[in-house]
């Protein structure tokens, strides 16, 4: 490895950095694929170490709310950052609401799209609560399933009727037709769901806080009159995106590379403002030319003291809406582009899962993937 | 479940049972040990060339575990393909240079994406430990 060490000390760190970088066009994009792997460039060597990823690979946060986090991995490749994105969104697992029991539903709503939307309603509980969670084996053709236990299933229930208020129909006969205030129970709200604990759930979910419970109380399940009603006993289990999106733990889960505009050729002046207008607020700085850039031959700022010029600020916030290449002007100054190894994730939590362990979950998930393969190929080669 | 089955007749949880029920029905994902093999080599294989079928794994792992094998100095090639999209199936294919074993490339680039694994999640826990630190 001594001579590729060498070899590659001898590319400048600027090519490097340039291999980086997918050219973004008006029409076209160019450079995508990486070529960092062995035998694709003389003289590299790009195989797998571990001390040389630990050292180029950086995270960066940039927004840590408990249900929304921003972040970048950099020096990491698409495959990787794409197999966690896809991990998120439908590999780990949450509860949500199966089986819905219908005692009783004269509301319009029929009662298997009412199960389809209590199905879709988002639950919180306490955390490790539902790390002690096991799964539930759902019957099948061949067989039966498991028994609903406590340490698999949750039971929730819903009891709701909709009547008069009092002194509501006299309201009515002199036109009052709000139902806020004519009917009890108008609008089912997913705060009326209640948490029926049994066995060790009591103690595992403790009240008032960890008890299973909508993530959000305003959520409109549906809308009842005098005299219908609707009652029902619901179970949660657990499950994963990839088998019903009411399991997926997150709203969105997506990455983008950062953008990179490099200014090839001074822009100064009205065009100065005119380039920053093609951007975002807060990516293109205007700054005052100084007197030495003024004063140095072929700075191309040369006559332009005091008059602004574009500088980058923070490419981060650029949409890459092309603007500036449709304006001749800018053509031949302006080079866009994105950078290949540099991804802003965004993790966005339903609520179960807060999102930064979202994403560690994601990484363990992977992990534990290669460690049960590992142990089936071990299997296969005894064999 | 029996459908005459009332929430009251739910029986609490018997601690010894706990442990059939660890898996998930829909993946197979289970922490525990006693889950069937779900790598097979396909037929036609070579010390130095040959084709694994995965079952229950997709793009996911395909694409990641291809790009850690390609990055393996004695690879010739590597690439995978899901066959057809109503099969859970995932095929990978490994050819390697100068008869280097499959098997030990294989079992090389699982091991490398676990240090990968621990690698990100180290950085990242130390990232956001940092940034919830400056933020309070």
């Amino acid at each position: 490895m001594a001579r590729d060490e060498w070899i590659l000390r001898e590319h400048s760190a600027q090519k490097l950095q340039d291999r980086k970088i997918i050219g973004i066009n008006a029409e076209t994009v160019t450079n995508i694929a990486s070529s960092e792997f062995p035998n694709q460039n003389a003289g590299e060597s790009h195989h797998w170490d571990i001390e040389n990823f630990k050292k180029n690979f950086h995270v960066q946060f940039h927004k840590n709310d408990p249900f929304d986090s921003t972040f970048s991995l950099i020096g990491i490749d698409a495959p990787i950052a794409n197999a966690f994105r896809r991990i998120l969104i439908s590999e780990i697992s949450t509860v949500a609401i199966e089986y819905v029991y219908v005692v009783n539903n004269t509301s319009i709503i029929q009662d298997e799209v009412l199960a389809a939307r209590l199905g879709l309603i988002p639950l919180k509980g306490d955390r490790e609560g539902l790390k002690w969670m096991r799964w539930f084996k759902r019957p099948t053709e061949d067989s039966d399933g498991g028994v609903p236990t406590d340490y698999n299933t949750v039971v929730l229930g819903l009891d709701v009727e909709c009547t008069w208020k009092d002194g509501a129909k006299e309201k009515a006969r002199r036109g009052e037709n709000d139902p806020k205030i004519l009917y009890n129970n108008s609008s089912v709200y997913a705060s009326q769901i209640t948490f029926r604990p049994t066995g060790q759930q009591s103690q595992r979910f403790p009240a008032p806080d960890g008890i299973i419970q909508a993530v959000n109380p305003d959520i409109l399940i549906a809308k009842l009159r005098p005299g219908q009603k609707i009652s029902l006993s619901m179970h949660c289990i657990k499950g994963i995106g990839a088998d019903h999106a009411k399991f997926s733990p997150v709203a969105t889960a997506t990455y983008r590379l950062l953008p990179h505009i490099d200014i090839i050729k001074p822009i100064v002046g009205a065009s100065a403002r005119k380039f920053s207008k093609c951007f975002p607020k807060g990516v293109i700085n205007l700054e005052p030319v100084t007197a030495e850039e003024a004063s140095r031959e072929g700075s191309g700022y040369e006559g332009y003291e005091g008059e602004p010029k574009a500088v980058v600020l923070d490419p981060m916030k650029d949409t890459v809406s092309r603007e500036c290449l449709r304006h001749d002007e800018f053509k031949s100054k302006v080079k866009l582009g994105r950078i290949r190894d540099h991804f802003i994730f965004s993790v966005e939590s339903t609520g179960q899962w807060e999102s930064d362990e979202l994403f560690l979950e994601s990484v363990r998930v992977l992990k534990v993937k290669c460690m049960k393969m590992k142990k089936g190929l071990e299997e296969m080669i005894r064999q | 479940m029996p459908s005459q089955m009332t929430d009251r007749d739910m029986p609490d949880a018997p601690p010894q049972e706990q442990e059939h029920e660890a898996t998930n029905p829909a993946t197979g994902d289970n922490e525990e040990d006693q889950e069937p093999s779900r790598i097979r080599v396909l037929d036609g294989a070579q010390p130095d060339a040959a084709s694994f079928q995965f079952d229950k794994e997709d793009h996911t792992l395909g694409n990641a575990l291809r790009y850690v094998i390609v990055k393996n100095p004695v690879v010739e090639f590597c690439g995978y393909t899901i066959p057809h999209h109503s099969e859970e199936k995932m095929n990978l294919r490994i050819q390697t240079y100068d008869g280097a074993d499959v098997y030990e490339v294989l079992e090389k680039g699982l091991d490398d994406l676990m240090d990968l694994c621990d690698v990100v999640t180290e950085k990242f826990t130390i990232s956001r430990n940092n940034f919830n630190s400056q933020r309070n």
